[in-house]
């Protein structure tokens, strides 16, 4: 009963009091347990990532109205290993004149980015590796860390095209990041901490009811940043073949490759953990963490299904219009968001019409944005007939 | 020697090992990524002082954005991407003997400085570190004006960007 | 243990490693036969032509730049967020003059033409 209410912290305390009766120091005692518990933690998240592989394939099938692999494994759930040997033992080119500890560097870091995310990612208040009070910078910080592998990686490959593909997508990776901290900076106002822990604790009405626009707008800048469709310009075989990892071969470029799914998986467990309560499934959770925890993955399933959604259904944007996008659209509107609502949410802050109030300002900026949009849209539309007519008459 | 004590000689010794190398080395963007090496060690260091904040905002804003606009300005002012000169020129020996001078003469001066046994008094544990300094930074008794002309600052800052890159553009 | 940030670096430490492991196994099992085509540069397809030099854009120094204010700005703002709703409504302002200045920056150099990619 004590294992199934607090699961991690009676095995820590079990295993710490073996391991000090046999003469080790406490302090060793726990940072060798840590240790176990992390690379068991690290584990889970690579096999995670290898079905991740296998959905990612058959939902991307049954949107183009085929089936995907079904040959390997009932429904084909065994093709992922087979990938991974094939990655496995597959040869590894480095391009000559490539800076070596740079090209092999680059992956790990790219992946490490990604693993560092599962730290403070709280499956149930009491099942999360470490709830450090500034959870939503670290999450800022190992995205940064994922932006320098970007650019070790297109340096080092001594290439011209993945040079240029690096530095697009790292233009358009920290021109994202300012309306996704934008949004991350409404949801801690809304919670009053920026822990992970504490906003999935300050969710008794999940916060897309307060912020719906906030939710679209950090679904779209989290799209962005991890550069999945339609914002994969930089990766897309038909534009630049393959970006920043041209030049890598075999488990190199399998590293990229699973670093990117895994990371669209945390994304849609933030996603979740941000926007819609986390572990909160309308009193399911009180059943137990473990409890909690499977519906959080279940929830981060369910967002990265919406994210692997938009990526099969919208196609690809230039990047010009994509940067205009962010820094002309989403940027000004995030910051607007972020001071409507800290306004709103303080003037309200302990009366019952702080849902209805939050949620009418975000519906009243959206009706603003749109009537802003269709008014500009016409301008443009005059300004090009006013051009128009006289052109005609000189071809005359 | 306590652990503390093996950690902190061991991320001093990185720190000042990679900021040995970012000026001596012989390519510019090694030096870049030496100087990121640096700017890691400096957060692990923050990171052991439990100021997590501090440890975070390094890496958002020295890693994550001052690093990369290094690169991007080693780029745009390099000819080709492999460029590499020699680091050092001859008056090498005359300015490592001026280093080992100045540093001896501050050893020498602070040596028997008493401040470095003055403790700061303990921070109170029960309240958040961070609305702490949330508070902190709005208090009109505190530190608002300085947050008010920091961002009065930034914008600054802004405006010199677009004047310079202005000028860049129409040449 | 008091300090949480052990926690985050022995995971630096477990997140290097796995993808270091991996890497090496993939070293150890593949084939290694390196010859002068297979180690080009990929161009496209063709052989390459020329030095790995490319035109650098200034666009990007100047989107860096924009990123870089707004990024420190965005650090100003987080502990002004968490501790918000415990002040008084005066912070609340504040905060929004803040934004506001800043904004104005981010008008400024869209009026000049800086956030434009060609």
């Amino acid at each position: 009963m004590e294992f199934w209410k607090d699961p991690i912290n009676t095995i820590f305390a079990s295993l710490l009091k073996s391991f000090t009766s046999g003469g080790m120091s406490e302090i060793l005692a726990t940072i060798l347990i840590w240790l176990i518990g992390i690379l068991l933690f690290v584990t889970f998240a690579m096999v995670l990532d290898i079905f991740l592989v296998w959905i990612e394939r058959k939902v991307v099938a049954r949107f183009q109205d085929r089936l995907g692999p079904n040959r390997i494994g009932p429904f084909g759930i065994f093709q992922p290993f087979a990938d991974i040997v094939k990655l496995l033992i597959k040869e590894d080119i480095t391009p000559v004149g490539a800076d070596v500890i740079m090209f092999n560097l680059a992956p790990i870091f790219s992946m490490m980015s990604v693993l560092l995310l599962w730290a403070i990612m709280p499956f149930a208040p009491l099942m999360v590796g470490v709830d450090l009070n500034v959870g939503m910078l670290y999450l800022v910080a190992a995205g940064s860390i994922g932006t320098l592998s970007v650019i070790m990686a297109g340096w080092a490959s001594n290439n011209k095209y993945a040079t240029m593909g690096a530095f697009r997508t790292v233009a358009q990776m920290i021109s994202y990041e300012i309306p996704m901290v934008a949004a991350i900076l409404v949801i801690t106002v809304l919670a009053g901490s920026m822990g992970a822990v504490g906003i999935v604790e300050a969710q008794e009405i999940p916060f897309i009811f307060y912020a719906p626009l906030t939710f679209i707008i950090f679904l779209i800048s989290a799209i962005a940043e991890l550069g999945r469709s339609p914002f994969d310009l930089n990766e897309a075989e038909s534009e630049i073949v393959a970006g920043f990892h041209t030049e890598y071969t075999g488990m190199k470029f399998g590293l990229f490759y699973a670093g990117e799914l895994l990371h669209s998986f945390t994304f849609g467990g933030f996603i979740a953990l941000l926007f819609f309560g986390g572990h909160r499934f309308f009193g399911l959770e009180e059943l137990g963490p473990i409890v909690g925890a499977l519906i959080f993955i279940g929830k981060a399933l369910f967002f990265y299904w919406v994210i692997m959604w938009v990526k099969y259904t919208v196609p690809r944007i230039r990047i010009d219009h994509m940067l205009a996008f962010n820094w002309k659209f989403l940027t000004p509107l995030a910051f607007i968001l972020l001071m409507v609502t800290a306004l709103v949410g303080r003037l309200f802050l302990e009366s019952n019409w702080l849902v209805p109030a939050l949620f009418l300002s975000n519906i009243l900026i959206a009706w603003l944005t749109v009537e802003y949009l269709k008014s500009h849209a016409r301008k443009e539309r005059e300004k090009e007939e006013a051009l128009k007519p006289s052109t005609q008459m000189t071809q005359h | 020697m306590q652990i503390t004590q093996i950690l902190f000689l061991i991320f001093a010794a990185i720190i000042l090992g990679s900021a040995f190398k970012v000026v001596t080395t012989k390519k510019m963007i090694h030096a870049a990524f030496w100087l990121i090496v640096t700017l890691f060690g400096v957060a692990a260091l923050y990171a052991m002082l439990n100021a997590g904040f501090m440890a975070m905002v390094q890496i958002v804003v020295y890693v994550g954005a001052i690093a990369i606009l290094f690169i991007f300005a080693i780029m745009l002012t390099r000819k080709e991407l492999l460029d590499s000169a020699a680091p050092l020129n001859k008056n090498w020996g005359v300015a490592a003997l001026f280093g080992l001078l100045s540093f001896g003469g501050l050893y020498t001066l602070l040596r028997n400085w008493e401040g470095f046994s003055n403790k700061a008094s303990a921070l109170s544990t029960d309240v958040d570190m961070i609305t702490e300094l949330g508070t902190a930074l709005v208090t009109p008794n505190a530190y608002l004006l300085p947050f008010e002309v920091a961002s009065v600052l930034l914008l600054a800052a802004l405006i010199g960007a677009v004047y310079v890159a202005n000028e860049a553009k129409s040449d | 243990m008091q300090n949480p940030w052990i926690y985050v670096g022995l995971f630096v430490l477990v997140g290097m490693f796995i993808p270091i492991a991996a890497i090496a196994i993939a070293a150890f099992l593949g084939p290694k036969k390196p010859n002068a085509i297979k180690q080009s540069t990929y161009e496209c397809g063709i052989e390459t032509v020329g030095d790995s030099w490319i035109q650098f854009k200034a666009q990007y120094y100047i989107f860096a730049l924009v990123f870089l204010v707004f990024d420190v700005e965005t650090v100003f703002l987080f502990p002004w967020a968490v501790s918000l709703n415990k002040l008084p409504l005066f912070a609340v302002f504040e905060g929004i003059i803040f934004i506001l200045i800043l904004l104005a920056g981010l008008v400024y150099a869209w009026k000049k033409g800086m956030l434009e990619w060609v």
